[in-house]
């Protein structure tokens, strides 16, 4: 049972979510798909860490083979290539890894190397198996790390809960490709529904099944309940914005591990999900 | 034109609150929204012309001609990013795609070609002042790109005005990178949270390979007064700016959520961004000087000169 | 020698380009026979690595010295392998340029801009 939990807008409570519905279950996996600022594990403080670097594949030439014909250079989209007194000028950054100048070089002299681009760390919590990606900074994309992140994760009825980075962009997309269910999270702020709308869109695209945690609640009117109960989204549950709550958080302290009240409002939660995420047909057997 | 950024690294740190707050303090002539994912500098800047819109073609994308298509498989065994599937013919994922063209090379029927396509929409108002944005489609890649659209539009409206301020994306990647582009100084916006004092590091050291200058200053520094001073302790290790620090003020959630910037009315909030715009606007007027002694642009010292008040 | 400098136009009265990679065209000027020829600059449209186009465009002309504000550090590297010299432009006409380099009164480009993981451009 894969559950993405994304929010468009940054700051509402994915990672407040997922860590504490992680760790009100029996036994889960939390995967933290916010590669370029993973905090998941900031406040799961996993041990037994083992770690595997991730890299992508960057063309060399073998200048006894490469004749200079430029077959290369004219066939790269993205202007990774330079032929320079007979010399073949790779620029690692602005390579995409899409293998093609390996495929077309006549003499077949290019060949590729390895490039580490961040890495996959997985430890323990507890109850929680905890897998952090993390991008190296300097680089533009994650998604070979998210790509990672997510195969191999058991299909069943084990509870994988996988926060999201911000957005609606590819990184996104990429995370919440093999959920089985998403979570929204709202907070009542305009800025807060407007994003909202993109995720909203995204996971109707991907023909996910979804529902809306609102957090942050305060009295009076709620935006964003408002705009779910206008689009017919599911209201799963209500955080309310609560100091306490607020305090344990920034401490990055797990809040269902202080506080007994947290423990219960999460674990009711818990059950309110797995109880949509049963309902909902098998997608992918 | 000074170019003034603000990033946070971590999402919901009060970006685009204290950009607006800026723009109207500054009476800044130019400004963007950089955060083309998720864009919210509208809903505070409200505008009294319709915007100029126009496509924005991100990479082109393969597509598959079925009719020429001869099932060979050539194409999907040598795509690297699994963007070929196979459901009822050959069909390209247009969201995993890249571009690349390899599948186009490889095709012995010709049945594949590069395809343009819509990415986005830019949007561009032209009032008393310039104002550049963009929306993303969701499940684009290219973001980044659109980025520099969304500069290098404002910059062509506006490359008489003196100051832009630009409203960053959250994280460290590709659009973050690509708003790094011609900046002056960057201001980053840290929350007192665990979370928010590890994204500011990650986003520091981001902002530091692209050599741009930084400042830094604290929002809602009163959820956490202690993880507060290590956040002044650390700028002051990495001998950063720390230009000021700005109260949680539920005024000012009023305020952002009725649409108005939160020096439109009197609140903490709002009486605490002034002393950090003030703060930052020296920084930014110092750093440009420097930069201008040293090109010699002793006209463009004059101007920014005038725009200390 | 044959020097290169951005331009916004083809036409020797205009300003010198404000970027290296992404102007629209190249003046390419012969400083013995006073020829100029304006290229095209290819790499303009490109999503990415267009400072990396534009220096292999400028290689495969044959220049051996490039006038220019900027520079990122991609373009150079490929420039710097091909043995062409780097000069900061001053900000005046390509007419001052040219001369202030016949003078000898131009200084070497040393401020060389990060790449912009293909997304750069001011």
């Amino acid at each position: 049972m894969k559950i993405a939990v994304l929010s468009g807008k940054g700051g509402t409570g994915k990672t407040l979510v997922s860590v504490n519905l992680a760790s009100v279950a029996k036994e889960s996996i939390y995967i933290d798909c916010d590669v370029e600022e993973p905090n998941g594990h900031l406040f799961f403080k996993p041990t037994d860490i083992k770690s595997e670097k991730i890299s992508i594949k960057i063309p060399f030439a073998d200048e006894k083979l490469c004749k200079g014909c430029r077959k290369c250079v004219d066939f790269c989209k993205f202007n990774a290539l330079a032929y320079i007194i007979n010399k073949l000028i790779v620029f690692d950054e602005v390579c995409h890894s899409c293998g093609g100048c390996v495929i077309f070089c006549p003499e077949q002299a290019l060949s590729e190397k390895e490039k580490i681009i961040g890495e996959v760390q997985r430890g323990v919590s507890e109850n929680v198996a905890v897998i952090t990606g993390i991008l190296n900074t300097g680089e533009a994309s994650g998604i070979p790390i998210i790509k990672k992140l997510l195969c191999g994760i058991p299909a069943g009825n084990e509870i994988s809960l996988i926060d999201c980075p911000p957005g609606s962009a590819c990184i996104v997309m990429e995370s919440i490709k093999e959920a089985d269910y998403c979570i929204l999270v709202a907070e009542p702020t305009l800025f807060g529904v407007h994003n909202l709308n993109m995720v909203y869109e995204l996971v109707r695209l991907f023909d996910k099944p979804y529902g809306a945690v609102l957090n942050k609640c305060l009295e009076g009117e709620n935006p964003a309940e408002n705009y779910c109960l206008e689009k017919d989204i599911k209201i799963l549950g209500k955080i309310s914005f609560d100091s306490e709550l607020g305090t344990l958080n920034s401490n990055a302290l797990i809040s269902v591990r202080e506080n007994k009240k947290y423990r219960d409002m999460f674990s009711s939660l818990l059950q309110i999900v797995t109880k949509e995420v049963q309902h909902e047909p098998v997608i992918n057997p | 034109m000074n170019q003034l950024l603000i990033l946070s690294g971590k999402g919901g740190t009060g970006k685009t609150t204290i950009a607006s707050a800026f723009i109207m303090l500054s009476e800044a002539n130019a400004y963007a929204d950089c955060d083309v994912d998720a864009p919210n500098l509208h809903l505070i800047m409200n505008q009294s012309t319709e915007a100029k819109r126009s496509d924005y073609y991100g990479l082109p994308k393969a597509e598959i001609n079925l009719d020429l298509c001869t099932q060979c498989d050539l194409c999907r065994q040598n795509c690297r990013f699994e963007a070929i599937r196979v459901d009822a013919g050959y069909k390209v994922d247009c969201y995993a795609c890249e571009g690349c063209g390899v599948c186009e090379a490889v095709c012995p029927a010709g049945a594949v070609s590069l395809k343009p396509i819509i990415a986005g929409e830019l949007m561009l108002y032209v009032n008393d002042t310039v104002f550049s944005t963009a929306e993303l489609r969701m499940g684009s890649g290219t973001s980044g790109m659109l980025v520099t659209e969304v500069k290098k539009q404002m910059k062509s409206a506006a490359n008489e005005a003196e100051l832009a301020i630009i409203d960053g994306s959250p994280g460290i990647g590709c659009p973050v990178i690509a708003s790094l582009s011609g900046v002056d100084l960057v201001l980053i916006v840290a929350e007192p949270s665990v979370s928010g004092i590890s994204d500011m590091e990650r986003i520091i050291k981001t902002a530091e390979k692209f050599q741009v200058k930084i400042a830094v200053c604290v929002n809602k520094y009163n959820t956490n007064l202690e993880n507060t001073k290590n956040i002044v302790s650390f700028c002051q290790r990495l001998k950063l700016p720390f230009v000021g620090k700005i109260p949680f003020d539920p005024a000012a959630v009023k305020a952002i959520n009725k649409g108005q910037s939160i020096v439109e009315l009197d609140c903490a909030a709002g009486r605490a961004v002034k002393s950090v715009f003030e703060k930052t606007i020296r920084l930014l007027n110092r750093t440009c000087d420097i930069n201008s002694i040293v090109t010699g642009n002793s006209n463009d010292y004059i101007i920014i000169k005038k725009r200390i008040k | 020698m044959k020097i290169a400098i951005p331009v916004d136009e083809k036409s020797l009265e205009t300003s010198v380009g404000q970027s290296f990679g992404r102007t629209p065209y190249y003046l390419i000027y012969d400083t013995v026979s006073k020829e100029s020829v304006f290229l095209d600059n290819s790499a303009v449209a490109s999503q990415g690595g267009a400072g990396i186009k534009a220096a292999q465009t400028i290689v495969d002309n044959n220049v051996n010295a490039l006038l220019t504000p900027r520079c990122g550090e991609n373009a150079a590297e490929v420039l710097k392998a091909a043995h062409i010299k780097l000069y900061k432009t001053i900000k005046a006409s390509i007419k001052d340029n040219i001369d202030a380099l016949n003078e000898g009164k131009l200084s070497l480009l040393e401020d060389i801009h990060p790449g912009f993981h293909g997304h750069g451009g001011k």
